[in-house]
């Protein structure tokens, strides 16, 4: 670690227990690419606490399969330099802006359209060393793919917003970036892609993406080339037209980076989390035309004016998952609330946690949830 | 060992007769054990070398009697120590001397299978294999595949985050679970994930997974279903040197290749098998890899091809790919028997789980063989390569006098040194009793204190396992003082 790392960390730490001393609050913030997710911050009017001079690469040796940086490196740089290694983080991030961060990254735990074949962030999350409320500088899990030496903190810490602790490094498994990548484009109804997708995801195809958006199906495969080909060919009977290879590039970090026209407007934006065999969503007062699939029919992306929090929520959990309000305006977000409200035994455990990693709630209130 | 003094173990403790006539009021006659031979089989798990008699034994056939079963024992304040096949080898499910086990083996019923949704709702009881068996006319099976899954149980994979041969490609549970139902130690219900690929709020489905039973009483799983591959194959490579063994695993990964499996054993693991299993190993290698590909026939022909030319760059003294299925089964027999093959060539054995950064594992098993010499104890070495995870099981015979002290001796030294490499004292079969030592060496005092903070936000009062994973604070200062090691933040890590 050099001297100015060294000197980051402490004075982070040294806010850290002025605040807790204080009662005072802190945000933690990375590059803000994802300052528009999550509610507030606003309770207490916090300090912001930038991570972006804590920076660098500090371990990475492509055999190992593994990357370890600091929270404040760029999440591009950190890419950039995976890809010349022939490596990736499988998950495909969502960076939403050149100022991402890694730290930040992995505090949104947001993955992007591979998920359903590679996994989530929190599936790579091997390891983390981070500052907890108390000022106190805690390394949990590590460099190696199996570890189950005590509870699984670093995974915790994914998605959880910064509101447990501040990520100052983490370590991240990282795969060979496929040989091949082959996308079709089929022309078809939402449910008749649904019933394919689902019919596909039990044969073992490397489909790698997939999205319906307007009548049209696009799958991504990836892997070995003699894979890729011979599945692409099987389904090129099904009416599937290659898409050029551009093209498809293009298409899927649009997806990735909600620049396609889909994302485009203030009209606020809702993800639902449900089981990839529902059927399609419809909601009263809301065009149904106006959504976008992915993840194999587990991830569905609805936009519309007007409040429909309470039905969208309450057809999101009748089918087995959640709705998030993942764009909308500050007002929108601190009526209906980002995230889908917890059942109560579930309310309580978190607030327990969060009192167990930051007993003075300096970190980030309300970000995740107004009551904590 | 003495488990009175860690994390939450109750100070007192209601009369035992209280306990048994309350429990009787919500369980029948036959789902609770108070006489000591029907305790007796209760009193160890897969690590026999540590046993203690339970109080009591429930065994709940629902989730109601298990709820009313957990009220009781927290309205009582009786230890409660969950337990699934017990075919553990930590420790975890070890009995507290004052406390109820709850055996979850009742809980044995396949609730839902969905080949559409390639998921399946099952409960804690259902082993691991039965999944499987289940999801097999629909082309599907549950990935994770630890040695003993033909006995162990779902509920027991989620408490310890089970891995297998092929986590490396497949991940391990914590990958391959979708939901965890459970109850509090209040005996409340709670769901931890849903039937999506994520829930909203923190990820409590990840904390649940290596969680060793302290947090929740796992009541439910929904785990998710893969389909299974057309083809698998496996080649089978010698080596004449351990260390081009290593060299060859690394250039593996290099190649940008994810086997679904790769394996590891070294002559003294071979020489144990061969005898049992006749698998066809190469007895005069010091080293043999094996290297596993699936897929679809052109994927599998490819990668392979790609293996062997990996292994021969690497230097391997012979190389052979399996021909058919019964070839590929018999060649991994021999990995697959390893440990029960080891035990009929030793009265007693230990078997360590460190995990290690692959680029370290020439210099670990140097360091074994001269462990060994120092003991005095022979130790043949399994390895799920691909992931740095090591196995050494170290022989010894626990009638000898002194044996047992002089093994558990070696295997603390292994862990410390695997700690020392950059990697963990475990990585898939848990802490338990067994390496709560260990875990002083591993975490500092701090790190341990948010452990303890994190427990108590789920288990105020400590009945959940009480004993097991997380050290006490003192056993950790007697542990650096005997030691002589002060382990701190980031000291070797």
């Amino acid at each position: 670690m050099s001297g100015h790392g060294a000197s980051s960390l402490a004075h982070w730490a040294e806010r850290i227990r002025a605040a807790a001393a204080g009662r005072s609050h802190l945000r933690l913030r990375g590059g803000g690419s994802k300052d528009f997710y999550g509610c507030g911050p606003d309770a207490g009017n916090p300090d912001t606490l930038g991570t972006r001079d804590y920076a660098g690469i500090v371990a990475y040796e492509p055999t190992e399969l593994v990357v370890t940086a600091r929270c404040g490196t760029p999440l591009a740089e950190l890419e950039a330099v995976l890809a010349e290694q022939g490596q990736s983080l499988a998950f495909e991030p969502p960076h939403f802006g050149s100022e991402a961060t890694v730290g930040g990254c992995v505090a949104a735990g947001l993955s992007g359209p591979r998920r359903a074949q590679a996994g989530a962030l929190r599936d790579f999350v091997l390891g983390v060393k981070m500052l907890d409320g108390n000022g106190d500088l805690l390394t949990f899990g590590g460099q190696v793919m199996k570890n189950v030496a005590g509870y699984d903190v670093p995974r915790l810490l994914a998605g959880s917003l910064g509101t447990l602790g501040l990520i100052a490094e983490v370590s991240l498994k990282v795969l060979p970036l496929p040989v091949a990548e082959h996308t079709l484009r089929f022309e078809l109804a939402q449910q008749e892609a649904l019933d394919l997708l689902n019919r596909w995801g039990g044969r073992p195809l490397p489909i790698s993406a997939s999205a319906w958006r307007g009548d049209a199906l696009h799958v991504r495969f990836s892997g070995a080339a003699a894979a890729v080909g011979a599945a692409a060919n099987s389904l090129v009977g099904l009416g599937g037209q290659p898409v050029a290879a551009a093209e498809a590039s293009a298409f899927w970090h649009s997806l990735r980076e909600q620049t396609h026209a889909f994302f485009a407007g203030d009209a606020p934006l809702w993800r639902l989390a449900v089981p990839s065999t529902t059927p399609v969503l419809a909601v009263d007062g809301m065009r149904s035309d106006a959504q976008l699939v992915e993840w194999g029919g587990a991830q569905r992306w609805l936009r519309g004016e007007g409040d429909h929090a309470a039905a969208i929520r309450a057809l999101a959990t009748e089918a087995g998952g959640h709705a998030t309000l993942f764009r909308g305006d500050a007002a929108t977000r601190a009526s209906s609330g980002a995230f889908q409200p917890l059942s109560a035994p579930l309310l309580r455990l978190h607030r327990n946690l969060k009192a167990a990693f930051d007993p003075r709630g300096v970190f980030n209130p309300g970000r995740l949830y107004p009551e904590f | 060992m003495s488990i009175d003094n860690e994390i939450g173990a109750p100070r007192c403790v209601v009369g035992r007769r209280q306990l048994i006539a309350q429990l009787r009021t919500v369980l029948p006659p036959h789902c609770l054990l108070i006489e000591e031979e029907e305790l007796r089989p209760y009193e160890c798990d897969g690590l026999t070398a540590y046993r203690q008699l339970p109080s009591l034994v429930a065994l709940p056939e629902n989730e109601a009697q298990a709820q009313a079963a957990l009220e009781i024992c927290a309205a009582l304040n009786a230890p409660v120590v969950p337990r699934g096949a017990a075919t553990g080898l930590s420790g975890g499910a070890m009995p507290h001397r004052d406390g109820v086990v709850v055996s979850l083996a009742k809980l044995k019923r396949i609730v839902k299978l969905d080949p559409l949704a390639r998921t399946a709702v099952v409960q804690p009881g259902v082993r691991n294999l039965a999944v499987s068996e289940a999801a097999a006319p629909y082309g599907l099976y549950y990935a994770p595949d630890p040695s003993s899954q033909i006995a162990c149980t779902i509920g027991g994979n989620v408490a310890e985050n089970s891995g297998g041969v092929h986590c490396l490609k497949y991940g391990l549970t914590v990958h391959n679970v979708l939901r965890v139902r459970g109850l509090t130690v209040d005996g409340e219900i709670v769901e931890f994930g849903n039937a999506a690929l994520d829930a909203p709020g923190y990820d409590l489905l990840a904390l649940m997974n290596g969680s060793e039973g302290m947090l929740a009483l796992i009541t439910e799983v929904t785990v998710k279903l893969t389909p299974k591959p057309e083809l698998a194959q496996v080649v089978l490579a010698s080596f004449d040197e351990v260390t081009k063994a290593g060299d060859a695993v690394a250039g593996i990964i290099a190649a940008g290749i994810i086997p679904a499996g790769l394996e590891m054993m070294d002559k003294k693991a071979t020489h144990a098998v061969e005898p049992y299993v006749n698998a066809g190993y190469d007895m005069d290698a010091e080293a043999i890899l094996l290297c596993e590909s699936d897929g679809t026939p052109e994927e599998v022909a490819e990668e392979i091809a790609r293996m062997k030319a990996v292994l021969e760059h690497s230097g391997a003294s012979g190389i052979r790919v399996s021909q058919n299925e019964a070839e590929r089964l018999k060649f991994w027999a021999g990995r697959k028997a390893a440990f029960p093959a080891v035990g009929r060539i030793t009265p007693d054995y230990l078997c360590m789980d460190g995990t290690i950064p692959r680029k370290n594992l020439a210099r670990m098993l140097v360091a074994i063989a001269e462990m060994e010499v120092r003991y005095g104890l022979r130790c043949a070495n399994v390895f799920h390569a691909g992931d740095g995870n090591l196995h050494p099981l170290i022989m010894y015979d626990a009638n000898v006098p002194g044996q047992l002290d002089l093994a558990t001796a070696f295997g603390a030294e292994i862990l410390e040194l695997s700690v020392e490499l950059g990697g963990t004292i475990t990585g898939e079969h848990g802490v338990g009793i067994e390496k709560i030592g260990q875990m002083c060496a591993q975490f500092s005092p701090d790190e341990l204190d948010l452990f303890r903070r994190l427990k108590r936000a789920f288990d105020p009062g400590g009945l959940l396992n009480p004993g097991k994973a997380i050290p006490a604070a003192a056993r950790c200062r007697e542990y650096r003082l005997t030691r002589g090691a002060a382990p701190l933040a980031g000291s070797v890590r």
